[in-house]
Parts: C-alpha cells; sequence; structure tokens
C-alpha cells in the first residue's frame, strides 16, 4: 500500500525529517524502563528533557569535606546520583530518540537563554523547547518574556520551538521572530483538559506558514486526535502518558489518536448539520400499502 | 570558597572546572553536562583550561527528566 493515502506525511520541522507526529516529554515516568517501554510503545523520535542541578556528593557541602576537590578520587555518593540522571541520555540513546532540551522552570527571559545556551552545550543541540513561564499556578507563558527570549535565541542560531498560549496573535508574532514551529498549549500543563479553545488552535493553524504542535492539556487519546483533525502537524503529551495508570498502552493509544487525527484531517470531514441527510437512496422503495 | 549549586564549598586557587566536574563523579566527556559560572556558559572546550575563580557562583547542571 506504499504511496496510498493511508500513509501519513513526513512532519519536517527547519529541515528535519520525523516520521512520528507524537512528541514525548520525560517528565514523570515512574522508572527509566516504563520510559523505554512508552517511547517504544509511542513510536515517538523526539523526545524532552530538562537541565537541572547535578546531586553533589554529601561530602561536598561540608566545610572541610572538600578533599573530594579536583583530584577526581572521590566520586560515590555523587556519582550514583549524577549517574542515574545521566541514564536517562543512555536510555534516550538506546531507544534511538532525539533529545528535545526544554527550559521548564525558567520565569524571565534571561534565564531562559542561559538554560537553552546551557542545554545546547549538554546535549550538542541547537533545538530547544522554549518556556517561559509566568505564574505558579497555571504555569501559563509570560507572552512578552516568551518573545523576548525566542528573539535572542533565533539570533544565536537555535532551532525554537515556543510553548505559546492559544492566542494566534502571539503565534505569529513568534515566527516573525524566526521561531521553527510554534507549540501551543490546549490547556494547562499537566490539567488533562483536553483543548479548551479548539477555535483558536484553527486559527492558529491558519496564521503561520510554520509547523503547530499542540502541546499541554492533553488528557486522553480523542484530545490528541482532535489537535490533528484541527490541523494540527503534531501533539506534545508527558503527563497523560506517564501518569496514565499504564503508560505503555496509554503511549500505544496515543500513538494511534495522532496517526487516525492526521488522516481525519487530510480525508476532509463532512459540515456539521441539525438535521438528518439519508445515506440510503430514497429511490426505489417498495410501497407496501 | 565557591558556591557550587547553592552549597558553600572549599576551593583551590586555579582548579579548572575540568577538575571540578570529575570530583563530582562525572566522566570527563559527560555528554548531558553543562557548567556555568557567575551566570555565563562555559563551553566544554574550556572547561580544562578555564580556573575556577574565588567566590564563583558555580551551577553545574545535567538531563533530567522533564517536559
Amino acid at each position: 500500500m506504499a504511496g496510498t493515502r493511508t500513509e501519513t506525511e513526513p512532519l519536517r520541522i527547519a529541515g528535519r525529517e520525523l516520521h512520528s507526529r507524537l512528541l514525548l516529554g520525560t517528565g514523570g515516568f515512574r522508572s527509566l524502563d516504563l520510559l523505554a517501554e512508552s517511547i517504544r510503545a509511542s513510536g515517538s523520535e523526539l523526545a524532552t528533557v530538562a537541565l537541572r542541578r547535578v546531586e553533589l556528593p554529601s561530602t561536598v557541602g561540608q566545610p572541610g569535606g572538600g578533599a573530594a576537590a579536583g583530584n577526581g578520587g572521590v566520586a560515590a555518593p555523587g556519582a550514583a546520583a549524577g549517574g542515574s540522571r545521566g541514564a536517562l541520555i543512555d536510555v534516550l540513546d538506546a531507544e534511538g530518540v532525539e533529545v528535545l532540551p526544554n527550559t521548564a522552570g525558567c520565569f524571565t527571559a534571561r534565564d531562559a537563554v542561559i538554560t537553552a545556551k546551557l542545554a545546547r552545550e549538554a546535549f550538542e543541540t541547537d533545538w530547544i523547547k522554549l518556556e517561559v513561564i509566568g505564574d505558579e499556578d497555571t504555569l501559563l507563558p509570560d507572552a512578552p518574556e516568551l518573545l523576548k527570549a525566542a528573539e535572542r535565541l533565533v539570533d544565536d542560531g537555535f532551532v525554537v520551538l515556543p510553548y505559546t498560549t492559544d492566542d494566534p496573535v502571539l503565534a505569529r508574532r513568534l515566527v516573525d521572530v524566526g521561531c521553527a514551529a510554534v507549540m501551543p498549549l490546549g490547556a494547562p500543563i499537566g490539567s488533562g483538559m483536553g483543548i479548551r479553545n479548539p477555535y483558536n488552535i484553527a486559527l492558529i493553524r491558519e496564521s503561520v506558514q510554520v509547523p503547530v504542535v499542540l502541546d499541554a492539556g492533553i488528557g486522553t487519546a480523542s484530545d490528541a486526535a482532535l489537535a490533528m483533525e484541527l490541523g494540527c502537524d503534531a501533539v506534545m503529551v508527558a503527563s497523560a502518558v506517564s501518569r496514565a495508570q499504564d503508560p505503555v498502552a496509554m503511549a500505544a493509544a496515543m500513538r494511534a489518536a495522532v496517526q487516525a487525527g492526521h488522516l481525519a484531517h487530510g480525508a476532509g470531514r463532512i459540515p456539521r448539520k441539525t438535521y438528518a441527510t439519508p445515506s440510503t437512496p430514497v429511490v426505489g422503495m417498495p410501497d407496501f400499502s | 570558597m565557591i558556591v557550587l549549586n547553592g552549597q558553600q564549598r572549599e576551593h583551590h586557587a586555579g582548579e579548572a572546572v575540568a577538575a571540578l566536574v570529575d570530583s563530582l563523579g562525572l566522566p570527563a566527556q559527560a555528554r548531558g553536562v553543562a557548567v556555568a559560572i557567575d551566570g555565563e556558559v562555559v563551553p566544554r572546550t574550556d572547561w580544562e583550561t578555564y580556573a575556577i575563580p574565588d567566590g564563583a557562583r558555580v551551577e553545574v547542571l545535567t538531563a533530567m527528566q522533564g517536559g
């Protein structure tokens, strides 16, 4: 069946071809084994990671414990912590997914830009999922800071994928400063509320020429399918999979939903009408009177 | 003294970033590790030669599940 319309076109972001239209967040998985299995079930080729402080060996923080410094011989306490975190990268490498670092937790353009530069050093990638958060309770993006950070990072050669609101005007501004894609939210991060403003998501799809990746808010497979039916080019999920009762099964469900929604969007749905239209011809009906 | 990841830490003059990273049990070429000093990124290529100044605020970061 190669070449038929039941095969989905690859997604292209900044010249890179992705055959899966599902991006996976690595946050919230109970174990790295579960993460690995979920990656396989999702078929995803791109997974987000955060940057956080290396855990220090317990002696290092104490005055007089500085013997650890410089000689490289004292590693044990920190090696375990650092090692388990480092293992995340090993898992992603082993599963063949590319790392998409994020700036999660940054509240200012300045912090996000520094974090992005550190991520570029750490992961040897110019790609950054840019998050600049404005509010701790909703984790909604801070639009002015986001735009400022996006502009600086694009100027510095980054491929910027900003986590943004469902505002079509802001999405256009982000593209105007050179973002390679936009990632509008369906609902607040981790809320599982689905797509609260589907009309805005459709408007964003119409108003920009770069890929639109629905990010945040997805609760279950039908939300992901809806995003694709609205014309989104891809969907990003994290909590919806990692915090599901069976993450691996939900990863498989998301994969199927994204494919189904993408196909349905391409197929062109019938218009909505209030009254019925018979699917069986009326002509040729027998008369039983 | 320096402040390493928010904790006071003893420090000897001339200690290079590479030595500090090594002392934390991270492999020298550790992928997924990045270092900032006083809010500026220290490129990996400078780790061997960059001497950490006394009083520096040093952040050593690595990959963590997120997003």
